[in-house]
């Protein structure tokens, strides 16, 4: 499906910006910024149809790399901006990029209700689990008991889990991946844009800075192929040096198992399927948590349900193939009205 | 009420006097219909004044109403009113007083009593007059037995169970009946005008087309309150009011929100773009979005957002894209709208930004006019954040205001806010239809080809606008935000001379608007020695207090502010020509605060109001008045 850069309009470095990018050194936005540029150029998007939309946060700036048009909005804000752009011109190829503590903070209540109304635009959402910006307070991502600068003795609330809080605002689109894998999000990006409504692509990145390594139980090289179950659609869920490893069912419960052992075989490990219109065992994917479980990576659910630009628009072509009025000048005049002469 | 032909002499009403019925024509005259706030007097009272409209008479009209869907039943704090001001000449406003009152019920009796014209008709359902009714409504004893009402001239008439008796064929519930109460009261009323019935009959047709049998109940009950009135002589005039001398044309009765969605439509169509409104329900807004997704058909793009912040920055997003782009709102929504508001100044993106003003601070009063919004549209926003801001001043003007906010936005580049109040949002009057091919082009900043020396925030020498380039457009990718830009780049700058240069071309972008407006007028060439000022939806009033003054040859003129930042050009110079300036609004001084800053080598006066309620001419007169006595 990797289409060869002969045939692409643009190679993924000519996507960047002019601009010098000041992200610190060994920061994971990074590799998440040369993934993007690497899906958009097997997506032949031009450059001119593409809106990047950004709130406030490290992960923000990312508009200002990308010589595309952007926009750096405000916090929490970048989906209700990016909602009007699409609805305002549809054709164009809309990617939102936030961090955890923009969408999920300041911006939970717009990022829940574009999820929800499926609107077709591609969300990325850097999760670092730490506030990097404002430097190093906890956000409502980071684990319980976490100790930072705004949390001295750990925090006491619980972290939202994204997989479930999009597929409980009706999200049909969620994919997870790791910032150290350029090819694994360059393959979900292009899957996220080719889907038809909202996309939310959750990335475990890495703040060098505040949070070093949050990640690095499911991220490092020398846990990638135990701690990580890197998903495809239609493929058997093995993970595991050799892919010797596998879930199956049993019961109502999820189960690690190992092939060729107690007499079982790849037949019996699950299938993924992301295109399932239930998403419970969706759900029991995400919920997946170290050391009993590898982490679901990749797309875990892509789904088809009403796209709501496209209703939106649909509405409009409606109304216009069936109004009793012509013109602005048809509807002034329509209703009760009276002449004065003089 | 001003007499034309027939003074306005009754003989003290008996039931049901005998005689000849006069007919005696009026100039102007106010009625105010007053129930529960489940009465249907809001209905009651547009339907008159469609018809009145219709006849071609002048009309204002000003609806008051309980913020509460159904406030609690027959207590005063549930009563909801629609006033309207119907003539020949002299309607400028609602009216002070009303010289006829609707009362369904003892509670709109006693809300509306402390403000009656001397010798106002009082019409009342007796049927409603119970003890207990009296009782809630706070009367020791029932004042249609007592003194309460001799001033008045009353008539009493049993309303609901006329209704109920008019209907008993129909095989309605008893709920459902009572319901049409109003229509008999309305049939009542446009017996005393000698109004036609037909429009409101074809208004129930139409309503209740799959419903027949509800739209037959309120045309039956209609009939029957007018036959009911015809039948008791209810007075032994009735009354005529002629069609006003307007200027000749086609006029249809139109509401302040509805002018102001026809405005946008207008402008989005003079501008060749598709219109996009971006909002969130809030009293008394909410009827531009009513208004507006009716007519898709035009290619309206109208979004409910999930609150009031991403009803804003959709807008900005959609202005960023190509649209015209709008939003919507009142007080709470507009501060919510704050820091987004800041963010189309700093990307000098086009978005009009609406508010239609309610009693504040916080909630407030949801339902009631303020003009308590000026400070908060004028310099409400963190940092050096100048913005156009304009105000509409009577309903039908909302629809110029409405185009002017749109044409201001695109052809400088800039958000404009529009301040309307529920007064006129909520208000009506006729309105002089305007053909889209008498309104001008606006002409957006737009660049669609290639041209390399630009840069985003490259401007103009005259507006110092910068160009609206629309994603999409091939070889200007380009980026915006809220970060500080390079006055030449664009690109982000935290350079200290950069950022003052760049607080100063904003600030110098919306004083050029300036150049590109009309000059202040006013009216009283002769005046010297009292200028009265005014902005908003007090127009109305302000007018017709000043010119009852000038027709008594008093020294004393008006004028009138729309744009309010910047101010026109010749402001100062037409201030300079008085002894005193007046100025009056629904708040604490605001305005005239305002000029003390912008043109600080005048003195103002103030006349402020804050009950929620628009001025009257009275007290206005009273006040103007009692300046021109001083020295």
């Amino acid at each position: 499906m990797e289409a060869t850069t002969l045939q692409c309009l643009y190679k993924p470095k000519d996507y960047a910006s002019d601009q010098e990018v000041k992200w610190c050194p060994g920061c994971g936005d990074y590799a998440i910024i040369n993934a993007v540029q690497k899906a958009f150029s097997e997506l032949n998007l031009k450059k001119e149809d593409v809106a990047i939309i950004s709130g406030i946060g490290c992960s923000s700036r990312f508009p200002y790399y990308m010589d595309t048009y952007g926009f750096h909005t405000i916090h929490g804000r970048p989906a209700a901006v990016a909602t009007g752009v699409k609805l305002a011109n549809p054709e164009l190829s809309v990617w939102m990029i936030s961090g955890d503590g923009d969408s999920l903070a300041i911006g939970g209540n717009h990022f829940i209700h574009a999820i929800r109304r499926n609107i077709n635009y591609n969300l990325i959402l850097f999760n670092n689990e730490i506030y990097g910006l404002t430097k190093g307070q906890y956000s409502p991502t980071s684990e319980r008991g976490k100790i930072t600068k705004s949390s001295p003795f750990g925090t006491v609330e619980s972290p939202f889990s994204v997989g479930e809080l999009a597929l409980g605002a009706q999200g049909q689109f969620y994919a997870r991946v790791p910032d150290t894998d350029v090819k694994l999000m360059a393959q979900v990006m292009v899957e996220a844009e080719k889907h038809q409504g909202l996309s939310l692509v959750e990335v475990l990145q890495n703040c060098v800075i505040f949070n070093d390594k949050t990640h690095a139980a499911i991220t490092a090289k020398e846990n990638k192929a135990n701690n990580q179950l890197i998903l495809e659609h239609g493929k058997p869920m093995l993970f595991g040096e050799n892919n010797s490893k596998g879930l199956r069912l049993n019961g109502l419960e999820l189960e690690v198992v190992t092939v060729g052992e107690n007499g079982i075989t790849t037949a019996d490990i699950l299938v993924h399927d992301a295109s399932t219109k239930s998403n419970v065992l969706h759900n029991m994917l995400i919920q997946m948590k170290l050391p009993e479980f590898p982490i679901a990576m990749g797309v875990i659910r892509n789904a088809d349900a009403p796209v709501f630009d496209q209703g939106f628009t649909a509405q409009i072509q409606q109304q216009k193939a069936s109004s009793k009025y012509n013109s602005l000048d048809d509807l002034f005049m329509s209703g009760n009205t009276f002449t004065i002469n003089t | 009420m001003l007499l034309r032909h027939v003074c306005w002499q009754l003989p003290p009403f008996g039931r049901a006097g005998v005689g000849l019925i006069m007919k005696t024509t009026l100039e102007s005259v106010v009625i105010k219909f007053a129930g529960d706030s489940g009465d249907g007097m809001q209905l009651a009272g547009t339907l008159f004044t469609d018809t009145t409209a219709v006849m071609g008479n002048a009309i204002a009209t000003f609806p008051d109403f309980p913020s509460e869907i159904r406030a609690p039943q027959g207590t005063v704090a549930g009563v909801s009113g629609f006033q309207v001001h119907f003539g020949t000449s002299g309607v400028h406003s609602p009216g002070d007083a009303p010289d006829v009152l609707v009362a369904m019920n003892p509670a709109a009796l006693k809300a509306n009593l402390h403000n009656l014209k001397p010798a106002c008709i009082i019409l009342v359902d007796v049927d409603s007059f119970g003890k207990k009714d009296i009782e809630k409504a706070g009367f020791e004893t029932n004042p249609l037995e007592d003194n309460t009402l001799l001033d008045y001239k009353v008539i009493e008439g049993p309303i609901t169970s006329l209704t109920k008796t008019a209907l008993a064929d129909l095989g309605l519930d008893n709920k459902s009946a009572d319901r049409c109460k109003n229509m008999f009261t309305l049939g009542m009323v446009f017996w005393l005008f000698s109004e036609p019935l037909e429009q409101t009959i074809a208004f129930f047709e139409q309503k209740f087309k799959k419903n027949p049998i509800k739209g037959e109940a309120n045309i039956i009950a209609l009939k029957a309150g007018y036959n009911y009135a015809l039948t008791i002589e209810a007075i032994k005039s009735s009354f005529t009011v002629l069609p006003a001398k307007k200027q000749a044309g086609t006029y249809r009765n139109i509401t302040g929100n509805q002018a102001t969605a026809w405005g946008f439509l207008a402008a989005a169509k003079k501008a060749g773009k598709p219109l996009f409104l971006g909002s969130y329900p809030i009293t008394p807004a909410t009827d531009i979005m009513h208004e507006l997704t009716k007519h898709k058909w035009a290619g309206a793009k109208v979004f409910q957002a999930e609150d009031e912040i991403a009803g804003i920055c959709s807008s900005i997003g959609a202005a960023f894209a190509g649209n015209v782009a709008i939003t919507t709102t009142s007080g709470p929504g507009m501060a919510l709208k704050t820091e987004a508001i800041g963010l189309a100044i700093m990307t000098e993106l086009p978005i009009v930004i609406v508010n239609v003003q309610r009693g504040g601070p916080s909630t407030g009063l949801p339902t009631k006019t303020e003009q308590s919004d000026l400070m908060q549209a004028i310099w409400g926003r963190n940092g050096e954040s100048p913005i156009v801001v304009i105000s509409a001043s009577t309903p039908a003007d909302c629809f110029d205001w409405a185009f002017e906010a749109t044409r201001i936005a695109l052809e400088h580049m800039t958000p404009v806010i529009l301040l309307t109040e529920s007064y006129l949002g909520n208000g009506a009057e006729p309105w002089k239809i305007k053909s889209l091919n008498e309104l001008p082009d606006i002409k957006p900043l737009t660049l669609e080809t290639k041209d390399a020396s630009w840069r985003p925030y490259n401007r103009d020498d005259e507006k110092l606008a910068r160009k609206w380039v629309i994603p999409g457009t091939p070889e200007m990718q380009h980026r915006i935000g809220g970060l500080e830009k390079d006055e030449c780049s664009g690109c982000v700058s935290h350079n200290p001379q950069n950022h003052e240069i760049m607080v100063n071309i904003r600030k110098q972008k919306v004083a050029r608007v300036a150049n590109f407006i009309p000059e202040q007028r006013y009216k009283g060439k002769d005046a010297k020695k009292l200028l009265v000022v005014g902005w908003g939806g007090q127009f109305g009033i302000l007018f017709g207090a000043v010119n009852e003054l000038q027709k008594e040859g008093k020294d004393i003129a008006f004028t009138h502010f729309n744009y309010i930042n910047p101010l026109p050009k010749n402001t100062a110079e037409i201030f300079s020509k008085f002894d005193k300036i007046l100025v009056c609004e629904l708040n604490d001084g605001q305005f005239a605060n305002y000029l003390r800053a912008v043109l600080p080598q005048f003195k103002y006066e103030q006349y402020n109001k804050i009950q929620g309620l628009p001025f009257t001419v009275k007290e206005l007169k009273n006040k103007f008045t009692q300046l021109l006595e001083e020295k």
